[in-house]
């Protein structure tokens, strides 16, 4: 069968691809945009470790197939920082030591991007419950509250 | 602030136990690390896996004539691609591997001996004509009655693994085969005089569930192999160089025809000490001639990947009215899985090791069953027992009136208490971590109803062993420092910190690396607790060869005796008769005349090292109990570990509270669940549920800092004894607060409800 030919946006610039219709956007992402940053953990959408956004909503690019994309903005982590810039969140969780083995990082830091979007000032459990979807096997979650409560607090200017 | 140090440093240091950015950090939160999954080579292949659809069953034949003939599929390989190996047990029976188990778990031969055990592996141009194609193999089956659980498969009855496995460590051995694959015993003193002098004695039973190290990157790796027989291979592990050697051996090549490269590894907590997908890769990659790329898909890792073994315990210990121990003895039962080798010999060392009790017995049974093989999980063994030991201690302390922090600290295992295997203890430091709760204002804190407080201790033995790291000093006056250790969570970090420590230079001008099995010496596991001990002191070792180097090349230019140059802070200084006549060098200053003073300044280290220090800790845990649905909810939980010295601050505290979450969700959630078939029925993150954020507060660790007089800056390794009383502490606090005792892992809401229900009821 014929592979589908798919136009998006793409952490700002123009793409275009090729994917059949069973290929889901994560596998798009890694295998034919070779854009590996995005990362499966599970492939049935309960880690979080390849959440991106596309058309501004947080979803789990394992449960998104490629087609869906068409016409959409997607970000990924490779889009996070502005050039050598690095985004308030990724310089808090180096601060922070959030991240041991690092292979959920992509995915929380993206997730935590899409928390603080919507809500700049959250409490400690509403980072927490915002949060639930993605999976950490190192930290005990501890570091990542304190980092992205301290982001927030950075991108509050207070 | 949710950390204290007790027992502050003498001696000042400049960056050891700082937090500064670790040296790999910006790769990580942007994407670019490549880890086990994220490799790729021109003409690459994918590799997929065959699996057992049964839990036990007797491969008649393989018939892969369909699958070869689907367009795209370049090979199939089963058991026949893979060399016979020797049944014997080599190295330290702790941690004893038998080839003859190996190459039978990455690819079964005579039988499959659980759901998921790999038959036959294919390669094929992309993933999907490679899943297509494990559709088309014919595997015939004849299925056999099979065993899931500890107990059942002790029965003289039960369904035999191996027709021919006599148990070892029984004297006169069995004349009958069983899945009781070995059986160990300890003693120390007089058990039976131990119990008749106690005034209270209690003997409980428990039983724990198999857990995953539930690490979030599944295994993957990519090899590729020349027609000259050599090859490489990408894989994310805890350690390259037991994957180059595992799969050198299990292909029947030589060592030095293998070079592993080191990728980024997403988690591993044990579960990456061993292989199951690299050898397949190269045995597709050498039979194609092309690279073979295989990713484990996560149904796959819950099926076929270690879970650390589920036990059947027995615990007796006998006190006197003073509160002191006087015999305790312990059975624990073992589930290995599919191949004998569960970690139960480091259950009955570990379990009353913070202990110092005159009289033990501590028995052991590997017991083979249809699950996937056990594979190590953080401080293996230890928290299994420590589950068992722990609650029983709390159940006797309760019993003689005896507040448990006080009943541990007065029984606790000093330097020179005896140790069930033999040896005494050469370390002190348990106390300090029990002090360390009993002087935290948490102890003595109120409690609102439906809650409980718990706390519970724990014994790991943290490893040495051979490792190696090379340092350069660049043209500039910057340093490389490679070592052998995977990174699993910022050591690249404390190699940095312990080499800018050594050297007197700045952390910034000091780069750490993971290099490959071609460009540095062997090094053992990233496990054990070991990296930062072990590594660290090649690390050390190197750095003071390279400052005798300096010494010399200073000594070179300023035409002095190599004795008259000290290295102080980063600079050569002129000493003895005519200390400060010379204008002092730095590093820098010397690194810019190499050239002229002999060429490049560098060294490796590889050591052995021994001088191994335990670690202990001890927990406190709050939890409130939801009555009417008997849902469990850690209110508090500290962690107060004996870490020797904390390198960098920050992963050391990550250590311990990450321990402390996996032991939660161990202690709560976490289970393999099979069904009458045999088959897992929850294989994956949604129904396998690990704890969430929004299920936990913050941990709060106190890092007891008693220094390793054996380290050059007293380091014990800190990564696994956090998890040892965790279980424990948790289910002392449920007892508290619903006033039932749970004595099987997990204690989910259903086994709480029960108890409460059975507690009201009677």
């Amino acid at each position: 069968m014929a592979k589908h030919h798919v136009t998006a946006t793409l952490n700002g610039n123009a793409v275009e691809f090729l994917c059949e219709t069973q290929q889901t956007l994560l596998e798009v992402l890694r295998d034919e945009l070779q854009l590996t940053g995005t990362k499966e953990g599970c492939g049935t959408g309960d880690c979080g470790a390849c959440s991106v956004t596309v058309g501004g909503r947080l979803v789990c690019s394992c449960l998104v197939l490629g087609v869906e994309a068409q016409g959409k903005a997607i970000e990924t982590i490779e889009g996070m920082a502005e050039g050598t810039n690095l985004h308030p969140l990724q310089r808090k969780f180096l601060e922070h030591a959030a991240l041991q083995c690092g292979v959920c990082t992509p995915g929380i830091l993206i997730a935590a991007r899409s928390l603080l979007a919507c809500n700049p000032d959250p409490t400690e459990e509403e980072v927490r419950y915002g949060l639930a979807g993605n999976l950490c096997r190192c930290t005990g979650y501890n570091k990542i509250i304190s980092a992205v409560l301290d982001a927030a607090r950075e991108m509050r200017g207070v | 602030m949710d950390t204290k140090t007790i027992r502050p440093d003498e001696k000042a240091l400049r960056i050891v136990g700082t937090r500064p950015v670790r040296p790999d950090g910006v790769p990580k939160v942007t994407g670019l690390a490549r880890y086990g999954a994220d490799f790729a080579l021109p003409g690459m292949l994918w590799g997929a896996i065959l699996r057992s659809p049964h839990a036990h069953a007797r491969i008649r034949s393989i018939d892969s004539s369909k699958a070869l003939a689907l367009l795209g599929v370049k090979a199939v390989i089963t058991c026949a691609d893979f060399p016979e190996q020797k049944f014997e047990f080599v190295g330290p029976e702790r941690v004893a591997i038998n080839f003859w188990h190996t190459t039978r778990n990455i690819m079964a031969r005579e039988k499959a001996l659980y759901e998921g055990h790999a038959v036959a592996a294919v390669a094929a141009i992309n993933a999907r004509v490679a899943d297509e194609a494990l559709r088309l193999i014919d595997v015939d089956y004849e299925l056999l009655p099979h065993v899931i659980d500890v107990d059942e498969a002790m029965q003289p009855d039960a369904p035999l693994l191996f027709e021919d496995m006599i148990t070892r460590g029984v004297e006169p051995a069995p004349d009958r085969p069983s899945n009781v694959s070995k059986r160990i015993e300890f003693n120390i003193g007089d058990l039976e005089a131990g119990f008749a002098a106690a005034d209270e004695i209690v003997e409980m039973r428990f039983k724990t569930a198999p857990v995953h190290q539930g690490y979030i990157e599944p295994h993957a790796c990519l090899a590729r192999f020349d027609a000259d027989g050599q090859g490489e291979i990408w894989a994310a592990s805890q350690g390259h160089f037991v994957v180059r050697a595992l799969t050198a051996r299990l292909l029947g090549m030589n060592i030095g025809d293998l070079l592993v490269h080191p990728a980024e590894i997403g988690g591993g907590f044990g579960g990456k000490t061993v292989v199951y997908i690299e050898p397949v890769a190269a045995a597709l990659s050498r039979k194609t001639g092309h690279p073979v790329k295989i990713v484990m898909r996560r149904e796959d890792v819950f099926k076929a990947t270690g879970p650390t073994s589920g036990a059947s315990m027995t615990v007796k210990i006998g006190v006197k009215k003073d509160g002191k121990l006087v015999a305790a003895d312990g059975v624990f039962k073992f589930q290995a899985g599919a191949f004998p080798g569960s970690p139960v010999m480091n259950a009955t060392m570990c379990g009353f090791a913070p202990y110092d009790i005159a009289n033990v017995r501590s028995v052991g049974y590997d017991v083979v069953s249809n699950r996937p093989k056990s594979a190590a999980y953080r401080a293996p063994g230890s928290p299994i027992s420590a589950f068992a030991v722990e609650s029983a201690l709390d159940t006797i302390a309760a019993r003689i009136g005896m507040d448990p922090l006080k009943f541990r600290l007065l029984n606790a295992a000093k330097a020179g208490a005896p140790t069930v295997w033999g040896p005494k203890h050469a370390h002190d430091s348990y106390a300090d971590t029990v002090q360390a709760l009993l002087d935290h204002p948490a102890y003595t804190a109120p409690l609102g109803k439906n809650q409980g407080r718990g706390v519970a201790s724990g014994y790991w033995f943290n490893n040495g062993g051979e490792s190696s790291a090379t340092v350069h000093v660049n043209e500039d006056g910057t340093v490389v420092v490679a070592t052998g250790s995977m990174d699993i969570g910022g050591s690249r970090a404390s190699m940095a910190i312990m080499a800018a420590e050594t050297l007197g230079v700045e952390y910034e001008k000091v780069r750490a690396i993971v290099a490959d099995t071609g460009s540095v010496g062997y090094t053992h596991l990233t496990a054990g607790s070991r990296t930062t001990f072990a590594t660290g002191i090649a690390v050390v070792e190197a750095c003071n060869k390279v400052i005798l180097e300096l010494r010399a090349r200073a000594a070179m230019i300023w035409s002095v005796k190599i004795d008259e140059v000290i290295w102080e802070d980063g600079w050569a200084r002129t000493a003895g008769k005519k200390p400060g006549t010379r204008e002092p060098l730095s590093l820098k200053g010397i690194a810019a005349k190499r050239a002229v003073t002999g060429g490049p300044i560098g060294a490796e280290a590889s050591v052995n090292a021994g001088g191994v220090a335990p670690g202990f800790a001890s927990e406190l845990c709050d939890v409130e109990v939801d009555p009417e649905t008997g849902s469990v909810k850690v209110l508090r939980f500290i962690v107060a570990q004996d870490v020797g010295r904390a390198i960098h601050r920050s992963y050391v505290e990550g250590q311990l509270e990450g321990g402390a979450v996996q032991g939660i969700g161990w202690a709560l959630n976490e289970e393999y669940i099979y069904d009458a078939a045999g088959q897992l029925l929850n294989a994956g993150f949604l129904d396998y549920r690990i704890p969430v954020a929004s299920d936990l507060p913050m941990i709060e660790t106190i890092l007891v800092e008693v220094p390793n007089p054996n380290h050059p800056f007293g380091v014990k390794g800190v990564g696994e004894v956090n998890i040892v009383p965790a279980m424990a502490a948790v289910a002392n606090a449920v007892n508290n607060a619903i006033g039932r005792r749970l004595t099987e892992l997990p204690m989910s809401p259903p086994k709480v409800l029960a108890a409460i229900d059975a507690g009201s009821g009677g």
